[in-house]
């Protein structure tokens, strides 16, 4: 198998038999023996993936071996960055450094054996892992969504064709007409993965049953809820199936045009999807006549530019019509009147990465996954006070305790669970003593929070929940675009209540204040922004009202997070006089002789935390 | 970093978009603009107004609803400090503070050697990084406090 194609070669694919020739051509001179290493070369290039790939092309080299270096997207497994699968041993290596190359090769590329000190250690048992399958993060999985990333090199289309790539494409386009492609998607229980969980095959029927010329086609990939980052995954480690999707929705509707809005703040997943849509218009796959069906369908790349009320699909298609990206009231539905006043459908990456699996599969494959009412899988974005940060994909219905545990391996540094966040700014906070609730749409809603695009932020007892709520209303004063009164005005009169009680000022009233606000702006705003803005401060009132009393009435903060709240002191029988942190103290507020007992001066200190993380014989406790 | 002669340049990439696609080139011109110049001088506007038959006011209001669009000259290092909701509860404001405090910003967000901009932007999506920074397009994970001065150093020597 060639090591390096260029775009040049690959020639147009004039009808679905040659698509399907090509992919077993690419089957057949597959070499089920030859050595391939894998790396992230997405997420792990901030831990330093390149140097690493470097390193192994530059041994590979020199000892002249038959072994391919394919860099892909995202593993999942962050929290192990950088992450590197052997095949076809399938071993695994995480936070592996350019100095272990050598010896990788020597064992595993040359031997096939495992280098014992890179294996992951289960935590439980202690004992090395060698095979990726066996290491609890990924056993507990099901990918759908995922499917290709960390498996392929996401700028190469031949990889993606090899593996099924396109080919629900052509099956769509030969064996279905529009209207049972969206039965096949009705039929599969498919939900909307940005946010509002709206059945994805009836928002098409529609866009199909809405009149006008052309019809549009939208892939919103302005992820820009904190904490979420499965779509940017999504598009840097396995474009095409995002583009597949939406190429099936565009046939499915009507469609001629399209739109991806992609954030800016993604420049690997711009670029990936640039050369994606590239080939797949070389190769006959996009653009005009596609597989010669007859069915036209061209892509255009349009860049978010750092709005997160932008994720609402009215206020994107002003941004994409070049104007300030604020909602409008609906209806009119987008998929009457959407981009440039013609009807529109926007779906999210995440869903329309379900859809070629779907198609190929079958719509009653997918919906035996997952809950009565939330089919197929759903990929979580695992992050904040827990061990195993990244990205996992898990059915519907999985509890959140598996989720945290299971599959996220816990809470680290021996500290105890309080909360999951799920949702961002729209969802809510769900304590402890609700770990086995199932995670489907219906199960989050009943308790405030929702599923969102699935960013999930594990809270620790070192975690303030108050601080939690100020912190999203901040955000969300931030980014209101301003337009309704209720958004703009009530959630900054949130905010100040909030800061007030983190600073101590808080009184008892003020949380019936925050409550009567809090539903009338969900009562009252005029996009889902603003609607759901309540939700993290309505569930943490809900499940942590102690926490807020503790603030108001003792003026305490029991997480010691509120910097108003908190003093740092240093412990005299702990302090060695070693110095460190009165060197790292910004304004002089540590004195002390060396190797004597130092003191903090509270009316100089600043509260930046600076000596509590400088201090390695935990001599300085926060009261 | 843009001056004056930077600024002419930006008729190549006004010629990238026909005058006919009026406000939906218009995101597109102002990226590019920002992308060759670091930040969206007046004179450039004005060129784009008279492209795309938009009335400066109506650029001025798009310009203004976009956290990514600067309508001054920003530092030669820009810190992009993630304030998502991981690096918050990891303690991202802290880093922020001292950021801050460092490089003695009182407010600016560019220094006044013009050698760092800060920006403070929401999640950055590189959670398992927890607090994350980016200066150009290079990520600092794990950030701590002590962390700062070391790193802000290495790029005023």
């Amino acid at each position: 198998m060639p090591k390096d194609r260029k775009i040049e070669e690959l020639k147009r694919i004039d009808n679905p038999e040659d698509l399907e020739a090509l992919r077993e051509k690419l089957r057949r001179e597959r070499d089920q023996d030859q050595v391939r290493i894998r790396i992230c070369m997405t997420g792990c290039r901030a831990h330093g993936a390149e140097e690493i790939l470097k390193a192994f092309q530059e041994e590979v080299a020199k000892r002249k071996l038959d072994t391919r270096i394919v860099s892909t997207g995202c593993h999942g497994f962050c929290a192990q960055a950088p992450v590197l699968v052997v095949d076809p041993y399938g071993i695994f290596y995480g936070g592996v450094s350019p100095e272990d190359v050598p010896e990788i090769i020597s064992q595993t590329v040359e031997k096939g054996q495992p280098v014992e000190r890179l294996l992951y250690t289960d935590p439980s048992s202690g004992k090395p892992i060698v095979q990726a399958g066996e290491v609890p993060f990924y056993k507990n999985q099901q990918k759908v969504v995922l499917r290709n990333c960390g498996q392929i090199d996401p700028t190469d289309m031949l990889q993606y064709i090899e593996r099924d790539g396109y080919a629900a494409l052509a099956k769509a386009l030969t064996r279905m007409d529009g209207q049972s492609v969206i039965e096949e998607v009705i039929g599969s229980g498919l939900r909307g993965r940005g946010g509002a969980g709206f059945p994805t095959g009836r928002k098409w029927s529609f866009t199909r049953a809405a009149s006008g010329e052309p019809k549009y086609m939208i892939c919103n990939a302005d992820e820009g809820d904190p904490g979420a980052f499965m779509d940017r995954a999504v598009l840097e480690g396995d474009p095409h199936t995002a583009i597949e999707g939406m190429i099936i929705a565009a046939y499915a509707i009507g469609a001629s045009e399209g739109y991806v809005y992609v954030r800016a703040e993604y420049p690997i997943a711009v670029e990936h999807l640039k050369k994606a849509i590239a080939d797949a218009e070389a190769a006959g796959l996009l653009g005009e006549n596609i597989l010669g069906s007859g069915f036209s369908f061209r892509v255009t790349i349009k860049k978010g530019s750092g709005a997160f009320v932008c994720g609402e699909e009215t206020a994107l298609i002003a941004s994409i019509e070049g104007k300030r990206g604020m909602p409008r009231p609906r209806p009119p539905f987008p998929a009457q009147s959407g981009v440039w006043g013609k009807p529109t459908s926007i779906n999210n990456v995440e869903t329309l990465a379900n859809v070629p699996p779907i198609i190929l599969n079958g719509g009653k494959w997918y919906s035996g996954i997952g809950t009565e009412k939330s089919k197929g899988t759903k990929v979580f974005a695992l992050a904040g006070k827990v061990n195993n940060t990244g990205l996992v994909e898990v059915p519907m219905g999985i509890t959140l305790k598996e989720v945290v545990f299971a599959v996220g391996g816990g809470i680290p540094d021996g500290r105890s669970f309080k909360a999951v966040q799920t949702g961002g700014p729209s969802g809510g906070c769900i304590p402890d003593s609700m770990l086995d609730l199932p995670v489907d749409y219906e199960s989050l809603a009943k308790v405030g929070a929702i599923m969102g695009s699935g960013g999930m932020i594990v809270a620790d007892d070192r975690t303030c929940m108050v601080d939690i709520a100020r912190f999203f209303m901040d955000f969300i004063q931030d980014e209101s675009c301003g337009k309704c009164v209720p958004c703009r005005i009530g959630t900054k009169r949130m905010l100040e209540i909030l800061v007030d009680i983190c600073e101590g000022r808080g009184t008892v009233e003020d949380l019936q204040t925050l409550e009567d606000l809090a539903y009338s702006i969900k009562d009252t705003a005029l996009c889902g922004l603003g609607q759901t803005a309540p939700n993290p401060v309505l569930t943490t009132l809900k499940y942590f009202k102690d926490e807020y009393l503790a603030h108001i009435e003792e003026g305490t903060c029991p997480a010691k997070v509120c910097k108003a709240l908190i003093q740092y002191r240093i412990i005299p029988e702990a302090c060695t006089g070693c110095g460190a942190c009165l060197k790292v103290c910004p304004t002089q507020a540590i004195t002390g002789e060396k190797k004597e007992v130092h003191f903090i001066h509270q009316e100089k200190c600043i509260k930046c935390g600076m000596c509590y993380s400088t201090c390695r014989f935990e001599a300085i406790e926060v009261n | 970093m843009s001056t004056q002669t930077g600024i002419a340049d930006v008729t190549h990439l006004l010629e990238q978009y026909a005058p006919e696609e009026g406000q939906g080139a218009l995101m597109g011109l102002l990226q590019d603009i920002q992308e060759e110049l670091g930040y969206l001088p007046v004179e450039a506007l004005e060129a784009v107004g008279k492209h795309l038959k938009i009335p400066l006011s109506h650029i001025y209001g798009v310009i203004s609803f976009y956290a990514q669009f600067s309508l001054t000259p920003r530092g030669k290092n820009v810190i992009k400090m993630c304030m998502g909701t991981a690096c918050h509860i990891r303690g991202g404001r802290m880093v922020l503070d001292e950021i801050r405090s460092y490089l003695d910003l009182n407010g600016r967000d560019t220094t006044e050697d013009k050698l760092f901009s800060l920006e403070v932007v929401r999640c950055l999506g590189t959670c398992f990084l927890a607090p994350v920074m980016m200066i150009g397009n290079k990520y600092y994970g794990k950030m701590t406090t002590a962390k700062v001065r070391k790193i802000l150093k290495s790029y005023q020597s």
